[in-house]
């Protein structure tokens, strides 16, 4: 007998009953919100790269002159392009707040024997997250 | 009439049953029975053959946990008012064999426990003449959270990673290896590191996060999964850049 093993027709064997296993279904995760927000926020990791993509197609056509930005200016404001870029930000943004609430459960900071509250670690990622963004934000529309 | 609530119970004799099915039970409802209450009560007056685990009644053993309506319980610790007017599904754990009724199969966990060796691991031990290993309290707060298990499995009945993946050691494993490795008193961290650095340990969590909500005790095994891939990540990280300074 193999303990434990997938038994899909459970049978007696004298002195030693076996073991009913239960096969976890392909769509576990749609039972609950919490597990389906768990899925979505491994899938969130699909439009962060695909940004990071979009970015890099940005630096390229910029060096490539203005005509090449201008271009790619202009593919931005296709409906398609609007839409993935609409739902891709909300996944991006939907990506970083569980990333930055659960920070706290990874990173223990102590300060004089004491460990951090979880509010100041997650608030110091949110904060730095304002500050950065509010430096790009300066940086692209000071001229 | 006193008012009653219905239990459907998870029956399964292997001499008998193909697979398990659901058996329904009327029970006096009381606000101060707990499931656990309600299924003595079937036990003692309705069908004396249900199977199933407890002892302490107070949250201390670890031997009642049961899913309760679809969420991984100790059932002496839940109350039936929180499902009135019912019904309440009582459950084997989730993603462990069924052994009869109610009762699972645990040596899985119980060799994968051992396997992290939970235990003070000493390089050399002191003389008995020098006295105890003392602690400040600060270095008791270090590890005393992850100490609370009680080892009940709630956590692997909540962790998909651990139905998709039976050779994951676990929430419950993990957390109670990382309980030793802060402990001030051991020295077996390194030894510990082989078995948890593995797809099979720590990097198999995806941080599903549920061990740590479902557990009675507050022990946040998802939060020592975490702080132990920070550590393995720095001493790789260490390894890499001073592969001459290895301890």
């Amino acid at each position: 007998m193999k303990p434990g093993g997938l038994s899909g027709t459970p049978s007696h064997t004298a002195y030693h009953p076996r073991w009913y296993r239960e096969r976890v279904s392909t769509y576990w995760w749609l039972w609950k919100w919490r597990y389906l927000k768990f899925v979505l926020r491994e899938l969130s990791s699909v439009p962060v790269a695909y940004f990071v993509t979009l970015t890099l197609v940005q630096v390229h056509a910029l060096s490539d002159g203005p005509q090449a930005y201008a271009d790619f200016q202009r593919w931005m404001t296709h409906p398609v392009f609007l839409t993935l870029n609409a739902i891709s930000f909300l996944f991006v943004l939907f990506h970083t707040v569980t990333w930055f609430n659960l920070a706290p459960r990874a990173i223990v900071v102590r300060l004089r024997g004491k460990r951090v509250p979880e509010f100041l670690i997650a608030g110091s990622n949110y904060a730095a997250w304002l500050v950065i963004s509010a430096a790009v934000a300066w940086l692209i529309l000071r001229s | 009439m006193a008012e009653t609530i219905k239990l459907e119970v998870t029956r399964y004799a292997p001499e008998r049953h193909q697979a398990p099915t659901s058996q329904s039970f009327e029970v006096p409802y009381r606000k101060d029975w707990v499931v656990l209450d309600a299924l003595n009560y079937i036990k003692d007056n309705l069908d004396g053959s249900l199977s199933y685990r407890w002892s302490c009644r107070m949250g201390i053993c670890g031997s009642c946990g049961m899913m309760v309506n679809g969420e991984p319980k100790l059932t002496c610790a839940t109350f039936l008012s929180k499902y009135a007017p019912g019904p309440v599904r009582v459950e084997p754990l989730r993603y462990f064999p069924v052994v009869r009724d109610l009762i699972i199969e645990m040596t899985d966990f119980m060799a994968k426990l051992r396997s992290v060796k939970p235990w003070i691991i000493r390089e050399e031990e002191k003389p008995l003449s020098e006295g105890e290993y003392l602690q400040t309290p600060e270095q008791l707060d270090t590890y005393k959270q992850f100490s609370m298990c009680i080892n009940c499995m709630l956590c692997y009945a909540a962790c998909p990673v651990y139905g998709l993946d039976p050779l994951f050691s676990g929430p419950a494993a993990i957390a109670l290896a990382q309980r030793y490795n802060l402990d001030s008193r051991d020295q077996g961290a390194e030894e510990r590191m082989g078995i948890l650095s593995q797809h099979a340990g720590i990097w198999g969590c995806t941080f599903v996060g549920e061990c740590t909500r479902v557990c009675p005790k507050h022990v946040d095994p998802a939060g020592a999964i975490q702080q132990y891939k920070l550590t393995a990540a720095k001493e790789w990280f260490k390894s890499l850049l001073m592969p001459w300074g290895a301890k």
